[in-house]
């Protein structure tokens, strides 16, 4: 109960400026902490959950399905052919620096994936793994 | 002055030559950043506004996509993109849900390619037009500038 206000209280001050990833990825643990005591973020958990494959959308199986195997990597939409630049910090600096624009996506790309949205530990696992990952 | 009436006159002589559809000055940036993401930003002269009007309405079904919105950015995009819309009768009908691939102009102005084109690696989508025409985003359309050496004539 504690932490919800927390919670709000740095979304609103994160709300209107560019954040770090650290930033970020405490929204997220601060969230998944308010639900689960003694909650850690883990790269290698994010990593996983990259990798997954989802029985939900056979066009986008798994986040790889336009990220590709590497987070490193520039990716391709699996429908249009787009290009998508890499998801990684340490490729893409402008990555996770936008609180409203990392949820965004989460939405979205979890929905179209996953088929549901994703919990805040699952999102802090994935942060930490695209901070981390070189 | 004489000289701006002959190029406005060639202009409306020769519609045909649709190479170029710049995007417009005044494009908000919300345009940019909600629409350019899983696609390129379609310029707006590529569909009629009443089909504009119909797409802008079903984003949270967007051809599998959730590309919602918040209601004033809906608001801005849509009041862009009829503003800056194509004429109904030179664009056609667009289908429900609307696309540009199923415009008349796009069909008549793609006859001639073969149909595994369509589908080719390389392409994946009709709607990937930077996949054929590289400066596709800034609204060059020209048929010599076409990306896959097949389709160059
Ligand atoms: C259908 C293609 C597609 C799939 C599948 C996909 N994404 Fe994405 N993702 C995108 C696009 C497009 C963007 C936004 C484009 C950009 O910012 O370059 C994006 C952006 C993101 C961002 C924003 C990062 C930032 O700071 O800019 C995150 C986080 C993300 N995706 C996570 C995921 C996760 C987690 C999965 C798997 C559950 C996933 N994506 C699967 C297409 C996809
Ligand atoms: C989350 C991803 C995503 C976002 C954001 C998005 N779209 Fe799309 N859009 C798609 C997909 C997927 C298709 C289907 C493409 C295909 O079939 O190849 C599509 C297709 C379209 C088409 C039809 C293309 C055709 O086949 O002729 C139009 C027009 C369009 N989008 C406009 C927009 C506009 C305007 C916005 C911004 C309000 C937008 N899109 C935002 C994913 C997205
Ligand atoms: C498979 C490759 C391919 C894709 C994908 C493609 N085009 Fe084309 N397009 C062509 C070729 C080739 C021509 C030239 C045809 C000719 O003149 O014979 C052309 C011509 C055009 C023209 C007419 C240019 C002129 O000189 O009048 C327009 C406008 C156009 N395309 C728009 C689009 C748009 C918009 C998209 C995406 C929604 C798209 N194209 C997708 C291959 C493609």
């Amino acid at each position: 109960m504690r932490a919800i206000p927390a919670v709000a209280l740095l979304l609103a001050s994160l709300a209107c400026h560019a954040e770090t990833p650290q930033q970020i990825r405490q929204i997220y643990v601060a969230e998944a902490s308010s639900q689960q005591a003694g909650f850690t973020p883990s790269a290698k958990r994010g990593e996983a959950f990259f990798r997954q494959r989802f029985a939900n959308n056979d066009k986008m199986p798994a986040c790889t399905s336009c990220h590709t195997d590497s987070p490193l990597n520039a990716g391709e939409h699996a429908v249009t052919g787009k290009s998508i630049k890499p998801l990684a910090v340490a490729a893409n600096p402008n990555r996770l620096s936008d609180p409203a624009k990392v949820e965004k996506w989460f939405g979205r790309n979890c929905k179209e994936v996953v088929g549901r949205a994703c919990t805040p530990a699952e999102k802090a696992d994935f942060v930490t793994f695209l901070s981390e990952v070189r | 002055m004489k000289r701006l009436l002959l190029i406005a006159l060639l202009g409306s002589a020769f519609p045909a030559l649709a190479d170029r559809l710049p995007m417009p000055a005044n494009a908000p940036t919300s345009f940019t950043t909600e629409c350019s993401s899983c696609h390129i930003a379609y310029q707006p002269a590529l569909l009629q506004a009443a089909d504009w009007r119909k797409l802008m309405a079903g984003l949270g079904d967007h051809f599998g996509s959730d590309a919602t919105v918040d209601q004033k950015t809906g608001q801005e995009i849509g009041a862009f993109l009829e503003r800056h819309a194509g004429s109904a009768s030179r664009v056609g009908n667009a289908g429900n849900p609307p696309r540009i691939t199923q415009t008349a102009r796009f069909i008549r102005k793609h006859d001639e390619i073969p149909a595994k084109y369509w589908r080719d690696p390389r392409v994946k989508s009709a709607a990937n037009c930077e996949a054929c025409h590289p400066d596709a985003a800034k609204g060059s359309y020209s048929e010599h500038d076409i990306s896959i050496r097949e389709l160059r004539e």
